[in-house]
């Protein structure tokens, strides 16, 4: 047996490695609620672990989700990790092959071209080419991870991650093992002629110029402290992101939800950060020179624990970051908890809006803070409920209580929560049996942070094309091209796409956009950035208006009282609110009736009645 | 040789005609352009001006008379669509496809009014009774019975300063300053037509910049009993009957306000007007960052464009008054006469 004291750096750093590990994921797991562990407990014996084994794999090996995006990128991370996944999996078969059984020193697989000097076994030259194969696609992968450092264009990129020192160290190790496993293969086969046409090839060709003999343990020897070095820089590095990612989607999958104070949950969303730099590109606080804030630098400021108010609160919470990342981080609500954390709380009072009493009704209309600021929204709204003669209370006409999520944006969740109780009880006061808000905002906290049992919150794009499905108001169309833009909050937000685009449909030529739905522009105007300056605000929504002008519709829709608010201060484009839009169709649609009459009255002669002109009306 | 050296005055508003008239006094050859149908601009729209109270037809028949007087070339229905430099001489061509050649040319294009539906807390548009200053002295002008949308006499009047002016939110950031002296005025002529009324200005600072201004804004409160309130007011609403509620904040007092009014003027804000606009792209004039057109030297050359042989005069350079205006028109005609006179030693 030759003198294999060269293995110990990767046994001493696998084993620290794995401690360590252990260690984080026992902690993050003692420190999850009770409830919490119960249903990962519960959730580990039913074929939900499957289906997070399968994602495990589909996302920590193939990174499908990056391949969507870019399919170099998504190259070059699918032969790093898959191709080295399979290098220990085929690797650790042709060990079995050799032995005949499974009882061999697990260090074993990793140095077996060290180790099984050209026997000749069962197999052992299709096992040379296959893990020849699998070296030369993870090499492959670390060559466009080289190259990804310097180009950037090609991977989709415009910009990459800035590094920190342990990173730097981890990824060096990184680079450096496979070329190492390589060179030490290689000379191996110089010696042995175990190689195949990759290690073999290469191997012929150092023995030209190189003493192997001399060479062989040293090199084999950097290459098992290459891969020590990783294994202990790994927990301390961004690639601790790989086996957290696995832990989080175990837990994820057992159906843990953020709370809104931050607990071993939020941190293992944290550590899942690969760093990727995928969440980069979409950012529109680019547009306004902002280049320190995003996802990806601020989950690295929470895990070192050096996060400022700048970085934390100068944010849109826009969710396309959230909608990019390819680990499914729950960016926006862990920003959120995150200023929850950071903010003291502010003991204000509401107890005024304990005055006004509810009223009985069967539909509740919240206008919302923006809405009042965009009295055409509000005005159309209450007209159309009149026309359609609706039973409803307009909760805060007068004195007009807010949400609570613009402070719950703001991390004030305390004044946040004192608002929900108030605003709950009136609406669970007043017995209806439906609440129609205007603003996405408020949308976005009545569905998630109010307790309304028997109650269907409805944004009023879905509200309206209700009661158009239901024939309970009437439109004709209205003529003109639009653009619709999905407000944050209730696109992406809130998953409500199609409904306000059906709704669209009714009245005007709906043209489709490259930038829509998901991936849908910021107006700007967002709330939840208390840190930005004005002009900043400028350059994000010019950029949408310059983006939405190039299609020259001669309307600008979207269902945000703030978005409208945004683009329409800009004076380029006619912005209107789909209720808007509504109720201009249905007085259209009143005046061709009124039309239509006046014909028929002038009709003395009943067989007149088929020479009239014909008259566009919807049926 | 000055009768040969011709100007061409880009707009026929107060600016416009009171430098071309001081230009045609020392002897220059004037071409005046205007875009309108109508030459006066802006002093059209006005009843009375302050500080005076005087008749703003007053001033439109000087200016009248004054073109007239010195027989001074129109285009009126006409536009600059391109400005060329030959040599030392410049050729525009108009949107009639009339090419005039110019020794200097002097810009008057003036400003527009802020548009009081930008700001749609307010409801201008939206609700009958909210109005902007202009509308109000459009009534006013003409005579017409002031009345709400209703028909009634107006009992609860609310002026709000600083529409589109001093708000980051609109992205104007600077003072128009004629706003509150405006409202002053108007909201005396309000309550002197109804004694009855109750009138209220809203307002972040109010800048009486002149000596007179001061005055008229001390005999508002004393005489007038106008209700003066520091704050901003931050949206409007329409009741049932059509009458409106407003909210604001009392900054004095510390206090939130809600009321209601029969009618709400907007004191609307100063912005570059149309040609101003246009003058940017057709003659590479450069603009500050409130958009207004820059003045090479602020201190000793405020006439003067970042053009050398186009020269500003009037609101194009800024928002201004009627009495500012005419010194300033009258100091450009001053600053094209030397610029030509240095430009003819040399030849």
């Amino acid at each position: 047996m030759p003198n294999n004291l060269f293995i110990y750096p990767f046994l001493l750093g696998i084993l620290i490695m794995l401690v360590i590990i252990a260690k984080r994921f026992s902690k993050w797991f003692i420190g999850l609620s009770k409830i919490d562990k119960i249903r990962v407990w519960k959730k580990l014996r039913t074929k939900n672990t499957i289906y997070s084994i399968r994602e495990a794999l589909l996302e920590g090996l193939l990174h499908h989700k990056i391949f969507k995006k870019n399919p170099v990128l998504g190259y070059m991370h699918m032969s790093l990790a898959f191709g080295w996944f399979l290098l220990i999996v085929v690797g650790h078969i042709e060990t079995i092959y050799y032995y005949g059984s499974i009882s061999f020193p697990f260090y074993m697989p990793v140095f077996f071209r060290y180790f099984v000097t050209g026997h000749e076994f069962y197999l052992s030259r299709f096992f040379a080419i296959i893990m020849d194969f699998l070296l030369l696609m993870v090499l492959s992968g670390v060559t466009l991870a080289y190259l990804k450092r310097f180009l950037k264009q090609p991977f989709g990129m415009k910009k990459t991650t800035r590094l920190k020192p342990g990173d730097k160290i981890a990824l060096t190790s990184l680079w450096c093992i496979f070329p190492l496993r390589f060179m030490a293969e290689s000379v191996s086969a110089g010696i042995h002629h175990n190689g195949s046409f990759l290690t073999q090839t290469s191997g012929n060709l150092i023995e030209h110029i190189l003493p192997l003999n001399a060479i062989h343990t040293p090199i084999w020897f950097a290459y098992s402290t290459a891969l020590g070095f990783f294994f202990v820089a790994l927990p301390f590095s961004r690639y601790m992101h790989i086996p957290t990612e696995i832990f989080f989607i175990f837990l994820k999958n057992s159906g843990i939800k953020l709370k809104k104070h931050v607990n071993t949950y939020s941190q293992v969303q944290v550590f899942s950060c690969s760093r990727c730099g995928i969440c980069l590109d979409s950012c529109q606080l680019n547009d306004a020179g902002i280049r320190n804030t995003q996802s990806v630098y601020v989950l690295k400021k929470i895990r070192d624990k050096k996060l400022t108010d700048e970085e934390l609160f100068n944010c849109l919470l826009c969710g396309k970051c959230q909608h990019d990342c390819p680990v499914d981080i729950e960016l926006n609500n862990l920003r959120i908890t995150q200023r929850i954390e950071s903010t003291l709380q502010y003991n204000s009072s509401y107890d005024y809006l304990k005055e006004t009493k509810a009223e009985k009704a069967d539909i509740v209309y919240f206008a919302g803070c923006m809405t009042h600021l965009t009295p055409a929204i509000k005005k159309s709204m209450v007209q159309i409920f009149d026309h359609a003669k609706l039973n409803y209370w307009f909760m805060d006409e007068d004195k007009a209580p807010c949400c609570g999520r613009p402070l719950m944006q703001a991390g004030q969740y305390d004044a946040a929560e004192k608002l929900i109780l108030n605003n709950q009880k009136k609406i669970l006061d007043s017995e209806a049996k439906t609440l129609v808000v205007s603003c996405p905002i408020c949308y976005k906290v009545f569905n998630e942070d109010y307790s309304l049992p028997g109650i269907e919150v409805k944004h009023h794009s879905e509200y309206l094309l209700e009661l158009i499905n239901a024939s309970k108001i009437e439109v004709s169309p209205l003529q003109q091209t639009v653009i619709y833009h999905d407000p944050c909050e209730l696109g992406r937000g809130s998953g409500i796409y199609e409904q306000p685009r059906e709704l669209l449909q009714h009245t005007n030529t709906l043209i489709k956009i490259k930038n829509e739905k998901e991936k849908s522009y910021c107006c700007g105007g967002s709330l939840a950035n208390i840190k930005i300056q004005m002009d900043e605000r400028y350059k994000i929504k010019d950029k949408a208006v310059e983006n939405y002008r190039s299609y020259n519709p001669d309307i600008l829709a979207t269902s945000c009282p703030l978005c409208k608010k945004t683009f329409a201060r800009d004076g380029k484009l006619a912005v209107h609110d789909i209720s808007e839009l509504i109720w201009m169709a249905i007085e259209k649609n009143e005046m061709e009736k009124l039309e239509l009459n006046e014909q028929l009255a002038k009709v003395t002669n009943p067989e007149q009645f088929w020479e009239l002109e014909e008259v566009p009306i919807q049926d | 040789m000055n009768t040969q050296k011709t100007i061409v005055t880009i707009g026929a508003g107060i600016a416009g005609i009171e430098s071309s008239v001081a230009l045609s006094k020392l002897g220059y050859r004037v071409i005046l352009v205007e875009k309108d149908k109508t030459i006066g601009g802006k002093i059209n729209n006005y009843y009375h001006l302050f500080p005076n109270n005087r008749p703003a037809v007053d001033i439109k028949n000087y200016m009248d008379e004054q073109c007239r007087i010195h027989d001074l070339t129109i285009y009126k229905n006409t536009e600059i669509n391109k400005v060329q430099k030959k040599g030392e001489r410049f050729s525009v061509t108009t949107s009639n496809d009339d090419i005039l050649k110019a020794d200097a040319l002097l810009v008057a294009t003036g400003f527009e009014y802020f548009n009081g539906m930008q700001k749609e807390e307010y409801g201008y548009k939206i609700y009958d009774n909210v109005i902007t200053s202009i509308d109000l002295e459009e009534k006013l002008r003409s005579g017409k019975q002031i009345t709400t949308a209703q028909g009634k006499e107006p009992k609860r009047i609310a002026f709000v300063h600083c529409v589109g002016s001093r708000d980051e939110k609109s992205g104007n950031h600077y003072c128009s300053r004629l706003c509150c002296i405006t409202g002053v005025k108007q909201a005396m002529e309000l309550n002197s037509r109804f004694p009855n009324s109750l009138v209220y200005c809203f307002y972040i600072d109010l800048r009486m910049y002149s000596m007179e201004y001061e005055s008229l804004y001390r005999s508002a409160q004393e005489k007038f009993g106008i209700q003066f309130i520091r704050g901003k007011v931050s949206e409007v609403s329409e009741n049932k009957e059509g009458t409106l509620q407003i909210k604001a904040e009392d900054t004095l007092s510390g206090r939130p306000l809600r009321m209601e009014m029969d009618l709400v003027v907007l004191l609307v804000g100063m912005v570059p007007g149309q040609g101003t606009e246009k003058m940017k792209s057709v003659a590479a004039l450069e603009s500050n960052s409130h958009g207004f057109l820059e003045s090479n030297d602020w201190q000793l050359h405020k006439n003067s464009s970042s053009q050398p042989g186009i020269f500003l005069t009037g609101a194009c350079n800024g928002p201004m008054s009627i009495d500012e205006t005419m010194e300033h028109a009258r100091s450009a005609a001053f600053e094209v006469h030397t610029y030509l006179q240095n430009h003819s030693k040399h030849e």
